[in-house]
């Protein structure tokens, strides 16, 4: 589903994906870790379409199409979803316009008639139950005034609605209790099928011990140094990073 | 990849939508301005003598002025030999007695505008006067509203029927020295509205004026008189529009409110007035004078603008609330694209005790224009109990344009409240990036952005118009993204 080869990419004049290499297929759940400024976010952005990153070497295949060809809007059209790791408010735009107005993008495209506010309005109550949020919510202003943990379950919930074939879940976990975790994990447990692929960037094992990746990658300084299952995020919980050479005080944060 | 500045640059050149100039045969003065010019627009105007005297007061007044320089706005100066004082519709016979009768290309204008005349006017349930160049041209629904007594009709008219209102209540709110350009329009406006709502009646219908400036080189200046007396209700709504033109025409029109004892008035506007074009050519000047006053206790204003259009925009509805008890509301969206300039706000004075007032001001610059908001919020001795509250909000897209506040507050009443809040925004990057992430076009996301940021103004408009203005707004927004 997913191809990258040998992507570089860069932020402001400074060098942050060092030929980065990865295969994603359809059904597969990926995480990858790492230290802070590993390039982890960085690869969630350019894989989105974030123009603030400049892709300067390598090619990304989704499907078989050149994704660095396409516009944001017309890669989340093509099924790739971001949940941001800090989503951003816009204020007086109700979630419930903002939701529908995406559905309907991504409905046109897909050549399917738009869904009316009615029709809308129910399958948006449905599923901001399934991951605990208050239906009142939908007519609040776009993450205005949400609590950290509300701003990562609407991600979730955006993700449940838009059905995407690549979900990026992009430190997901960060700044969740337990209770909220738990919550946005059963979330995703939701979202895994065998014709979508979850990629989850996170700094921490405790989201992998509620969604149980297929595949563990370790970034490092732009670069995948080295691969597993699901055991080497839990040798990476008891053991840090320091043992793969990774010089980084992140080690410190670690845990 | 990425909207490129090649797409950029052909959205903005979308055409002004209004810019169409009509076909008709024209009563035009000759250019200049001088007392001759006043008498001959008194004389064909069959106006009463104390009109004229009126007039040429107003005139005289006008020479001693000078104008004003402190709007924070750029123009070369208006050259006041050049403009046009008189322009009308060439009739064959006097004053069309229906539609019928009306010139079939001033209605074709009328229909391009999207004006609900004839049956959609019925539909729609609204009145309308349609003032086109300096003459009103027709007024929808007589009937109805004379049934419950309204008077609705072009000014110039109610001069002729009810002369006894027009003196007593004509520049009583703005006097004819009020200022440059109000001095101008009491010398030499040609037409405009007149509603007088009597006692204890609720306007039945919504009453609305669409105002159009046809012919080169005339100036607009219109005459708004609305009389609110004791207890009754008014809901009135204009718009505007004007050809696409090199030169920049000017617009001077005055509106004055009066409300007595327990009156209501909601005044909204949506101006769409031809902004000029993407290199700042053209375009109207709007120089306008709008106040309410407030005589009567209990009395409550409502001023709700729209502005999307003019090259230049000077305007600042304002609400003198004498009465006690009485309440002034102004809302606003102006939105400055190009190289337009606005420089607007309102003047709220609080005379009457328990007297309130609520300001809210969203101001959307784009491209490389410049909106400011200038407000003055004043305490007379009297206000006792007195309140304010005010909210500037603005909103900028790229980072070429500018925004500006100047809020002025003069308390001379120590328990008088006034709150003021503002802020600066700016459509960022990251809620642009979100709205594409989720596949929403870059020109949709801005709009809704846009549209959420003046939510709270929307709220206040008539259904209809508050449809209209989220259009207009995505259109005037077209090309802003890049």
């Amino acid at each position: 589903m997913l191809s990258i080869k040998n992507l570089h990419a860069s932020v402001e004049d400074k060098q942050i994906l060092n030929g980065l290499n990865l295969e994603i297929k359809a059904g597969e759940v990926h995480a990858i870790m790492g230290p802070n400024g590993s390039g982890k976010s960085t690869l969630s952005q350019v894989l989105a379409g974030n123009e603030a990153f400049e892709v300067t070497e390598g090619e990304v295949t989704f499907n078989g199409d050149n994704l660095l060809d396409l516009a944001t809007e017309e890669r989340a059209r093509e099924g790739i979803f971001l949940a941001f790791q800090y989503p951003v408010e816009i204020p007086g735009v109700s979630n419930l316009q903002f939701l529908r107005t995406s559905v309907n993008a991504m409905r046109k495209h897909n050549g399917i008639e738009d869904m009316n506010a009615a029709e809308f309005m129910k399958l948006a109550k449905e599923v901001s139950k399934q991951v605990d949020l208050d239906p009142a919510f939908l007519k609040r202003g776009v993450n205005e005034g949400f609590s950290g943990g509300e701003k990562k379950r609407n991600e979730i919930m955006q993700a449940l609605l838009l059905k995407p074939k690549l979900a990026i879940l992009d430190e997901t976990d960060s700044g969740l209790d337990i209770d909220a975790l738990k919550v946005v994990a059963d979330g995703v447990n939701a979202l895994r099928a065998p014709d979508r692929a979850i990629l989850m960037i996170t700094h921490y094992q405790r989201l992998l011990d509620h969604i149980v990746p297929d595949y563990v990658h370790v970034l490092s300084e732009g670069k995948i140094i080295k691969s597993g299952g699901p055991e080497l995020a839990l040798e990476l919980e008891a053991k840090g990073y320091g043992w793969l050479g990774i010089d980084d005080q992140a080690a410190a944060n670690h845990g | 990849m990425a909207t490129t500045d090649e797409e950029v640059r052909e959205l903005i050149k979308r055409e002004y939508e209004h810019g169409f100039v009509t076909e008709i045969e024209s009563d035009t003065f000759e250019p200049g301005l001088n007392e001759d010019v006043i008498r001959r627009l008194s004389e064909l105007k069959q106006e009463p003598e104390f009109m004229l005297e009126w007039r040429l007061k107003a005139y005289r007044r006008w020479l001693e002025m000078e104008e004003p320089e402190w709007a924070h706005v750029n123009y070369p100066q208006v050259k006041f030999d050049d403009i046009s004082y008189y322009s009308a519709p060439k009739r064959p016979e006097d004053m069309p007695q229906s539609l019928d009768e009306v010139d079939p290309e001033l209605l074709k204008t009328y229909e391009k505008l999207g004006i609900p005349l004839h049956e959609r006017a019925k539909l729609a349930g609204v009145a309308v006067d349609a003032v086109f160049d300096s003459v009103s041209v027709v007024t929808t629904f007589k009937e109805p509203l004379e049934k419950a007594g309204v008077i609705f009709c072009p000014i110039s008219e109610a001069l002729q029927k009810h002369p006894e209102l027009i003196k007593k209540y004509l520049g009583s709110v703005v006097p004819v020295a009020d200022n440059y350009y109000a001095a101008l329009n009491s010398a030499v406006f040609s037409d405009g509205s007149f509603v007088y709502i009597p006692p204890g009646v609720r306007c039945p219908l919504e009453l609305s004026t669409y105002f159009r400036i046809n012919a080169a080189n005339t100036g607009q200046f219109e005459r708004t008189l609305i009389i609110a007396d004791v207890g009754s209700y008014v809901s009135y709504l204009e718009g505007c529009t004007a050809p696409m033109r090199d030169e920049n025409q000017l617009h001077a029109a005055v509106v004055e409110l009066v409300l007595l004892d327990d009156a209501q008035i909601k005044y909204s506007t949506v101006q769409n007035w031809y902004p000029g074009d993407e290199n700042g050519k053209g375009g109207i000047y709007n120089f306008v004078t709008k106040r309410a006053a407030c005589t009567g206790k209990n009395s409550k204003v409502s001023w709700t603008q729209v502005e999307t259009g003019s090259a230049i925009t000077w305007k600042y509805p304002s609400c003198i609330l004498r009465g006690d008890n009485s309440v002034g509301e102004f809302y606003s969206v102006a939105l400055t694209h190009n190289y337009q300039q606005a420089d607007t706000g309102t003047k709220m004075i609080h005379i009457g005790k328990n007297t309130k007032s609520t300001v809210i001001s969203k101001g959307i610059s784009a491209g490389r224009s410049s909106n400011a908001y200038r407000g003055l919020v004043k305490f007379n001795p009297g206000a006792e109990g007195a309140r304010n509250f005010t909210q500037c909000d603005s909103l900028l897209i790229g980072d070429r344009c500018g925004a500006h506040t100047f809020p002025y507050i003069e308390s001379k009443n120590k328990s008088a409240i006034v709150e003021h809040e503002a802020t600066t925004s700016k459509v960022s990057d990251e809620q642009m990036f979100l709205c594409r992430q989720r596949g929403i076009e870059p020109e949709q996301a801005v709009s809704m952005i846009v549209n959420g940021f003046c939510k709270e103004v929307f709220k206040e408009l008539p259904m209809e118009f508050a449809v209209e203005a989220g259009k207009l707004l995505e259109v005037s927004l077209e090309g802003s993204v890049g």
